[in-house]
């Protein structure tokens, strides 16, 4: 495969970029996702990324297991590890993951495979990751929880029914 | 078979040559090309009568109107061809075995499906073929490119692409992608023709069903993983009853396990509950067990169990954080059944600490995987102790299997973690496979995953300690380089390190690649001993060997050759003079033939 060519490099509509589009394998490309709570800059960050072995997995039901998501992420190799996602606050199931595989191959292997597919009835999200450090396992927003849920319009009986916004705008609604 | 425009003129070339080539190929190994050799005949046939019917379906419809400009086209002229002459060292393909499932009576209102030997159905297949090889990583693509293939009017493509993707799947030894790129464009195609690749899919589940009795046992393994999988897309939605045939049967025949162990699976997709949920009343003695520890000093009736008091005194000190010393204080005591008195340090393979310590800390850490890793990374030192000689590593085995024989997947995980942690070695693993306590498992599937994945640790294991020799010699190499470039003699000392280091990995790989070849003979030799065991058993009570257990393990045995065909090559010798010998049960002797001859 490739070494792609670092993005902010080559502005968009240049001849460079298009070729890179045309080369690129576009399942393992990486997302426009970059972790702000790291003091690394997005070079390094892509860097990294490039060689990460460690998936970051979204929009999993709150009832998911780590036995779930190792069965269908065994699939692909080796397991390393599984770091559940956890409310800040609750300190409870958090609808993502991360899955570290031994080799950088089976990883790939998962984005290629996996990347929306369904698991517990939904369909997940892969993306690469930094790899996991202690402090990562936790939702981000400020209720405790990841902001894509609480942002969140349809309603999701395993990720807590509506997104909060959209409760709270309910509230308001019926007031 | 891929045609393209420029091609055609070098394609009647070819087939011109054929019949040189199948001269040639008569006087050699006759064996190793009769799988192509329908291929071959179905290019000659067509050839020799001088028409070409194959390329009005390759990929460019534009052959038929330009084939006037064709014909002016550049001839190319191809020179002679002569197959090289076999040598010792000649490496051959695998033979490869047309893989047909249906034929023209399968889809009777559809387009009809061009016979199994037609060159027609070859050159689609080849083509299919190429383009998931083109473009299995981006399933999207790959699924609307193997949908919109040219002339898709004229056959029944659906039963087509089914029989490919099943052909690939189904691949022995090995698929050309992995396993689980199937499951997902399969259901991507789904998704895209959800109004007719379903039904088709659905088909050919029932045909493989009732195939099972004759499917090689590995196709049977891909065909568990991969519908369970399938099903978990799919909310588990599956008319049940159509199979409630095998309700009826001996329980240890085919049909009935597959339905056993695809249960089992999509449990692991799920949940327990789910699974009784999802098939009919009828088919719970096929359900898997409720994935629950079994602690044996957990209730009242196993105050009389010896080693009880010692458990609770750990399972408090678990608790309270204890460290592993203070574990070590606590399993002092326990007296040694096998033993009269002790050594004086207590820690010779005592089964009696290991059962309390082991059952007390996976019992208590049994909430998730995460726990158990834990438990094992935390008191990893006791374990070392524990299990330092081979009894003592196969017994932490047993125990662990007492505690976690409901969770198939904790056990395949523990074994894993095990392995990697050193508690236990890959040599353990497998003789606790052939041992007695698992003599009523041994024909399920996660057994034999977990030797597998055993064997695949250990090579990996050796390929690694090879890299970093070869990476060291090569630095070493380099830096002689330099200092004859530079010639700098200040560098003899670094060499020196080097040379060490060079040392200490070369005797790393052939300490791993002697573990490794160990690995294989232990796994070899317990086929033997339980095959012939069997045998006998058969002979003196006058009963059929052809048991569903003697099918099952006989095909084990087989795949252990076909899996890892690779390394096993390397002591052949050693197999025939050791342990494949003349006086071996001809029955079992064939399977090691058989092997000889696929590397013939």
């Amino acid at each position: 495969m490739d070494r792609k060519q670092q993005p902010s490099r080559y502005p968009l509509g240049t001849v460079s970029n298009d070729l890179r589009i045309l080369r690129g394998d576009s399942s393992l490309e990486l997302s426009q996702y970059r972790d702000q709570h790291f003091d690394v800059d997005d070079d390094e960050q892509e860097k990294s990324l490039e060689e990460s072995s460690t998936l970051y997995v979204g929009n999993l039901s709150f009832h998911t297991t780590e036995e779930q998501i190792h069965e269908l992420f065994s699939r692909c190799g080796d397991i390393k590890h599984v770091f559940m996602g956890v409310d800040k606050i609750k300190k409870k199931a958090c609808s993502f993951c991360f899955v570290e595989y031994y080799d950088r191959l089976d990883a790939e292997n998962a984005m290629w495979c996996l990347n929306g597919t369904s698991l517990d009835d939904h369909i997940i999200h892969t993306d690469w990751d930094l790899g996991f450090r202690e402090g990562r396992q936790y939702g981000r927003c400020r209720p405790g929880g990841q902001a894509s849920n609480v942002f969140r319009e349809d309603s999701d009986v395993g990720r807590g029914g509506s997104g909060k916004q959209a409760q709270a705008h309910d509230k308001r609604g019926v007031q | 078979m891929y045609l393209r425009c420029g091609e055609i003129g070098m394609f009647t070339r070819f087939c011109r040559l054929c019949p040189g080539l199948e001269r040639s190929c008569t006087k050699r190994k006759m064996q190793r090309w009769t799988a192509s050799l329908p291929t071959l005949k179905a290019i000659l046939k067509d050839a020799r009568r001088h028409t070409c019917p194959c390329y009005k379906y390759g990929l460019l419809r534009n052959h038929i109107r330009k084939k006037s400009i064709l014909c002016e086209a550049l001839q190319h002229n191809l020179p002679p061809f002569t197959p090289p002459p076999h040598t010792e060292d000649s490496v051959y393909p695998m033979p490869r075995v047309i893989f047909r499932m249906f034929d023209y009576t399968d889809d009777p209102e559809g387009p009809v499906m061009p016979g199994s030997h037609s060159v027609e159905r070859f050159v689609i297949e080849e083509n299919l073929h190429c383009i998931i090889k083109s473009h299995w990583k981006e399933r999207k693509t790959c699924a609307a490119q193997l949908v919109s293939y040219p002339g898709k009017n004229k056959i029944p493509l659906n039963y087509h692409i089914v029989e490919v993707i099943f052909a690939e799947l189904f691949q022995l030894p090995a698929p050309p992608h992995i396993d689980v790129m199937y499951t997902t464009l399969l259901i991507e195609l789904c998704k895209l023709q959800p109004g007719s690749l379903p039904q088709v899919l659905a088909q050919a589940t029932e045909m493989l069903y009732m195939r099972l009795d004759t499917m090689n046992t590995t196709c049977v393994d891909r065909f568990i993983n991969w519908f369970s999988h399938h099903l978990s897309n799919f909310q588990f939605r599956w008319s049940w009853e159509d199979w409630s045939d095998c309700l009826t049967q001996d329980p240890e025949s085919p049909k009935p396990k597959f339905v056993r162990e695809v249960l089992e699976k999509c449990m692991r997709l799920s949940y327990h509950q789910r699974i009784l949920d999802i098939v009919p009343p009828t088919f719970s003695a096929l359900c898997p067990a409720n994935p629950t520890c079994i602690y044996k000093y957990g209730d009242e009736s196993s105050n009389s169990l010896p080693g009880h008091s010692v458990a609770l005194c750990l399972a408090v000190a678990f608790k309270s954080k204890a460290t592993n010393d203070e574990i070590f204080s606590i399993l002092k005591d326990v007296p040694n059944p096998n033993q009269d008195d002790d050594d004086d340090e207590g820690f010779s393979f005592n089964p009696l600490k290991i059962e309390v310590f082991v059952q007390t800390l996976l019992h208590l850490a049994a909430k998730s995987f995460s726990h158990s890793f834990s438990a094992l990374a935390k008191f990893h030192e006791v374990f070392k102790t524990l299990a330092e000689s081979d009894e003592g590593k196969l017994h932490v085995l047993r125990v662990m299997f007492e505690v976690w024989r409901n969770h198939p997947q904790m056990i395949a995980v523990l074994v894993d973690k095990m392995i990697r942690t050193q508690i236990v070695d890959c040599a353990a693993v497998a003789n606790w496979i052939f041992s007695s306590e698992l003599s009523r498992d041994f024909t399920r599937l996660f057994v034999w995953e977990i030797l597998h994945s055993t064997i695949r640790k250990m090579n990996k294991h050796v390929l690694k300690i090879q890299k970093e020799l070869e990476e060291a010699k090569e630095k070493l190499a380099r830096q002689h380089k330099r200092r004859s470039d530079d010639d700098d003699r200040s560098s003899d000392r670094k060499d020196g390190a080097l040379e060490e280091q060079i040392e200490r990995l070369q005797e790393k790989v052939e300490s791993a690649q002697s573990e490794q070849k160990n690995l294989f003979l232990v796994i070899f030799q317990r086929f033997i001993m339980i095959l012939t065991e069997h045998l006998v058993r058969c002979e003196t009570d006058g009963t059929s060997v052809l048991t569903p257990w003697y099918k099952n393990c006989i095909e084990r045995l087989q795949q252990i050759f076909l899996q890892h065909h690779q390394i096993i090559q390397q002591y052949m010798v050693t197999l025939e003079n050791l342990l494949f010998t003349a006086e071996l049960d001809p029955h079992i002797l064939a399977v090691f033939q058989q092997f000889c001859a696929l590397q013939a």
